[in-house]
C-alpha cells in the first residue's frame, strides 16, 4: 500500500462514516415519519400565495463578476502557498517577484473597483 | 516533512485498528460537540436576551438537541413539486460530509514542548492526536470549504422556489468572496511555520505565547481570518443567507423533517470545526502551561478551553450584532479584507526575509509599513482625483453608499 | 492492491462523471457531474503522490471554476431541459460531428502509439527529491526557471477580470439624486458612459 494513500485513509473512513450518518438518519426518518401528501403541501413556499412565474429564475450578472474575481484570488492563493513555504530560500528576489505578482493581480481588483462593479447597490 | 509516525514502520492490523479508533473518537467528538453546541448556543443567547432558554428536556435542558432531533425525524418530509429531486436529496450530504472532514486535520492534544514531537503512544505505536495529517493540511481546509459551498448552492437551486434560490446565490457569492480572504490570511501562518501541515503549524507555536501565530503575525491575519470564518459559516452578523425577514429561511426554506435537521447539524458542526481551526492556526492549538500532573492532559484541556472561548464568541456575536447589508458585506470582503491580507502578507514576508538577512528590524518594519500606507494613500488619492475630474460619483463608495441610504 | 482498487474506483468515478456531463439534459446536473470528474482526478493525483496538485484541483477547479459555471448557468436561466429538435446555428451539427470524429481519431492514434510518441521518459512513482516535499520542489522550479510564466499568469488573470468587468458593468447613474431612473435599461455595455466621460474631460 502506497504511503501517500495512508494519510488519506482515515479521511476516507471519516467521510464514509459521515455519509453513513446522513444516510442512516434519512432512512430512519423515511421509516418512521408519516406521509400524507397533498397538492397544497408540495407547492413551493411563496409567503402563502400561489407561486408566480417559472420555477427557476435568472440571477444577476454581478454574482458572476464576484465569482470571476474569486477565481483570480483563488489562483493567486494557490501560487502564494508554495512561495510562502520556501520564502527563506528565495530571499529578496522571492519577495520582489511575489510583490510584482500581487501588485498585478491587485490591479485587476482595483480596475473592477474603479469601474464600479464591486459596488452592490 | 515526515507525516504521522503511525505509518513509519509498515501497515498492519494494529495500525488499521488505531486508524479506525481515531476515526471513531474524532467522529464522537464532533457529534457530541454538536449536540452540546446547539444547547450551548440556545442557552447563552437566551441568557443574553433575558430569557430562560431550553429547560425541559433533561437537567438544564441538556437533552434539548436530542429531543429536537427526534422530533424532526418524526416529521413529514415535504418536497416541492418543482424540486429537482435527486439534487434535493444530495444537498444535505454535501453539507454534512465536508463539515465532518475539516475536523480531521485538527490536533486535539499532544505535548510539543521540551523536545517532544506531539506524539502519543497507543498499543506500542506512536501517533499524533489528530485524525489525519495530510501533507497539504491547510489546503485541505480550503478544499473542504469550497466543497461545502455546493451543499448550500444546490439546496437552494434544487428547491425550485424563489426564496431558496435567492438565499443560495447570495450565500455562494458570500462564501466564495470570503474564502478568498480566508485563504490569503492563512498564508501568513504558513509563511511563519514553513509548513502546510497542521501538526507542524502547531509544533511551530509550541514555545512561549509569543510564538503563537496570533502574536507572531501581529494579529492582522488573525482578525481577517476570524471575520472571514464568520462569513464563511454564514453566522451572524453575516447570516444574510437565511435572513429571516427577507428570505424566509434562505436556502433551506423548502427543506423539512430530518433533511432540514442535516443543514442545522452541518451549520453547528462547521462552527465547532472553524473554531478549532482558528485555535490550531493562530492560538497554538494545545499549547499552554502545564501546572501539575501529566502534560498530555493539559494539552487537551487548553485546547478545549480555547475552543470554548471561540464558541462563546460566536454565540456572543450572534446575540449582539445586527445583520450586515449585502453591499456592506461585499465591501468589507473585497475592499478591506483582501487588500489588507495581501498587503500584510508582503509586510510579514519582508520582515521574515529581513530577519534572515540581518536587516535592522524596526527599520524594516517602519519601511514596509510606510510603503504600504503610501501605496494605499496613492491609490485612494488617485481614485479621488479621478472622481473629482469626472465631477460625479463614479465609484465613490463613501458618497454613493451613504447618500443613497440616507 | 490498494492502489489498484483506488485507481479503479477513481477511474469509474471519472468516467461516469464525464459521461454524465455529456448526457445530462440539465446543465446544472452536467456541472455537478463535472465536479465528480474533477474530484476523481484529484484522488488520482493523490494516488500519484501529487498532494498539492490534488488540493489545487479541488480548490481551483471544483471550488472556483465550476461555481463560475453554475453562476453563468443560473445567470442565463437555461437550467431547464433544452429543446433539441431545432438546430440553433445552421451547419453546427455536421461541423460538430466532424470535429468529434477527428478528436476521437486523434485520441485513438495517441493511445495506440503512446509508447513511441510520448516523451520517452519513464513514468516515475518516486518523488523527484526524497529529502524535500513535493511542494517545495515544485515551488523552486516555479519561482526560478518558470518565473516569467508565473508572472504572465497574473497578467492573464487580470485580462480575464477586465473582460468580465467590461461586459458586466452597469452604466453610470446620471447623478446621485436621480438614481431611481437613469433612463438606461441596465445592459448597455457602458458605451454611453464612455462618451460622457470624454466629453467632460475635454
Amino acid at each position: 500500500m502506497a504511503e501517500f494513500l495512508r494519510a488519506y485513509l482515515t479521511v476516507a473512513v471519516f467521510a464514509g462514516a459521515a455519509g453513513l450518518l446522513v444516510a442512516l438518519l434519512s432512512t430512519l426518518g423515511w421509516a418512521v415519519r408519516p406521509s400524507r401528501p397533498s397538492r397544497q403541501k408540495s407547492i413551493a413556499y411563496e409567503s402563502g400565495v400561489d407561486p408566480a412565474g417559472t420555477d427557476f429564475g435568472q440571477s444577476q450578472v454581478r454574482y458572476y463578476i464576484f465569482a470571476l474575481l474569486f477565481v483570480l484570488f483563488d489562483v493567486e492563493a494557490v501560487y502564494i502557498f508554495p512561495w510562502a513555504l520556501r520564502l527563506e530560500g528565495y530571499g529578496v528576489f522571492g519577495l520582489v517577484e511575489m510583490g510584482v505578482f500581487i501588485v498585478i493581480l491587485a490591479l485587476g481588483l482595483v480596475y473592477a473597483w474603479r469601474k464600479g462593479v464591486l459596488r452592490w447597490v | 516533512m515526515t507525516g504521522d509516525p503511525l505509518f513509519a514502520d509498515g501497515f498492519d492490523w494494529v495500525v488499521l485498528a488505531i486508524l479506525v479508533a481515531k476515526a471513531v473518537i474524532g467522529f464522537t467528538i464532533v457529534v457530541v460537540g454538536v449536540i452540546f453546541m446547539i444547547w450551548f448556543e440556545r442557552k447563552v443567547v437566551a441568557d443574553m436576551q433575558n430569557r430562560i432558554g431550553p429547560n425541559r428536556a433533561g437537567r438544564w435542558g441538556l437533552g434539548q438537541t436530542l429531543a429536537d432531533g427526534i422530533k424532526l425525524i418524526f416529521k413529514e418530509d415535504l418536497k416541492p413539486d418543482r424540486a429537482d429531486k435527486p439534487v434535493f436529496r444530495l444537498a444535505p450530504y454535501l453539507s454534512v460530509v465536508p463539515a465532518f472532514l475539516t475536523f480531521t486535520i485538527v490536533p486535539i492534544g499532544g505535548v510539543f514542548t521540551g523536545g517532544n514531537d506531539g506524539g502519543v503512544e497507543l498499543f506500542g505505536r506512536r501517533t499524533w492526536m489528530q485524525v489525519a495529517d495530510p501533507p497539504v493540511g491547510v489546503l485541505f481546509l480550503l478544499a473542504m470549504s469550497s466543497i461545502a459551498v455546493y451543499g448550500i448552492m444546490l439546496a437552494g437551486w434544487s428547491s425550485g422556489s424563489k426564496y431558496p434560490l435567492l438565499g443560495s446565490v447570495r450565500a455562494t457569492a458570500q462564501m466564495v468572496s470570503y474564502e478568498a480572504a480566508l485563504g490569503l490570511s492563512v498564508v501568513a501562518v504558513v509563511l511563519l511555520s514553513g509548513s502546510l501541515s497542521t501538526h507542524d503549524i502547531v509544533a511551530a507555536q509550541a514555545g512561549s505565547i509569543f510564538d503563537w501565530n496570533v502574536i507572531a503575525t501581529a494579529a492582522v491575519p488573525f482578525v481577517v481570518f476570524c471575520v472571514a470564518a464568520t462569513a464563511e459559516l454564514n453566522r451572524p452578523p453575516f447570516d444574510l443567507v437565511e435572513a429571516e425577514q427577507e428570505l424566509v429561511g434562505g436556502f433551506h426554506t423548502e427543506y423539512s423533517s430530518i433533511r432540514f435537521g442535516m443543514f442545522y447539524l452541518a451549520e453547528f458542526m462547521n462552527t465547532i470545526t472553524m473554531s478549532a481551526i482558528i485555535v490550531t492556526l493562530f492560538l497554538g492549538g494545545p499549547a499552554g502551561p502545564v501546572l501539575f500532573g501529566p502534560p498530555l492532559i493539559w494539552g487537551t484541556l487548553w485546547f478545549t478551553l480555547k475552543l470554548l472561548v471561540f464558541l462563546f464568541i460566536f454565540v456572543w456575536l450572534r446575540a449582539t450584532l445586527p445583520r450586515y447589508r449585502y453591499d456592506q458585506l461585499m465591501d468589507l470582503g473585497w475592499k478591506r479584507l483582501i487588500p489588507l491580507s495581501l498587503g500584510w502578507l508582503l509586510v510579514i514576508g519582508a520582515i521574515s526575509i529581513g530577519r534572515d538577512a540581518g536587516w535592522n528590524r524596526p527599520l524594516t518594519l517602519v519601511g514596509a509599513f510606510s510603503l504600504g500606507v503610501i501605496s494605499w494613500a496613492a491609490l485612494i488619492g488617485a481614485m479621488r482625483v479621478a472622481k473629482l475630474r469626472r465631477g460625479g460619483d463614479e465609484f465613490g463608495e463613501l458618497s454613493t453608499a451613504t447618500e443613497r441610504v440616507g | 492492491m490498494v492502489d489498484t482498487v483506488v485507481f479503479l474506483v477513481a477511474a469509474v468515478v471519472i468516467l461516469v462523471g464525464a459521461l454524465g456531463v455529456i448526457f445530462s439534459r440539465n446543465p446544472v446536473h452536467s456541472a455537478l457531474m463535472l465536479v465528480m470528474t474533477l474530484f476523481g482526478v484529484a484522488v488520482l493525483f493523490v494516488a500519484q503522490g501529487a498532494h498539492f496538485l490534488a488540493a489545487v484541483q479541488v480548490i481551483v477547479y471544483a471550488g472556483a471554476i465550476v461555481v463560475l459555471f453554475l453562476f453563468v448557468i443560473m445567470l442565463l436561466g437555461v437550467d431547464t431541459a433544452e429543446n433539441l429538435s431545432s438546430e440553433p446555428l445552421a451547419g453546427q451539427r455536421p461541423a460538430a460531428a466532424v470535429v468529434a470524429v477527428a478528436s476521437v481519431g486523434l485520441l485513438a492514434v495517441l493511445a495506440v502509439r503512446a509508447v513511441q510518441v510520448s516523451t520517452g521518459a519513464e513514468a516515475t512513482t518516486l518523488p523527484l527529491d526524497s529529502e524535500r516535499s513535493n511542494i517545495a520542489v515544485l515551488a523552486e522550479v516555479l519561482f526560478t526557471d518558470y518565473l516569467f510564466a508565473f508572472e504572465v499568469t497574473s497578467v492573464l488573470l487580470v485580462i480575464a477580470v477586465v473582460g468580465a468587468v467590461v461586459m458586466a458593468r452597469r452604466p453610470r447613474p446620471a447623478a446621485t439624486d436621480e438614481l431611481e431612473d437613469d433612463g438606461s435599461d441596465g445592459d448597455d455595455l457602458g458605451v454611453e458612459r464612455h462618451t460622457q466621460t470624454e466629453a467632460e474631460l475635454a
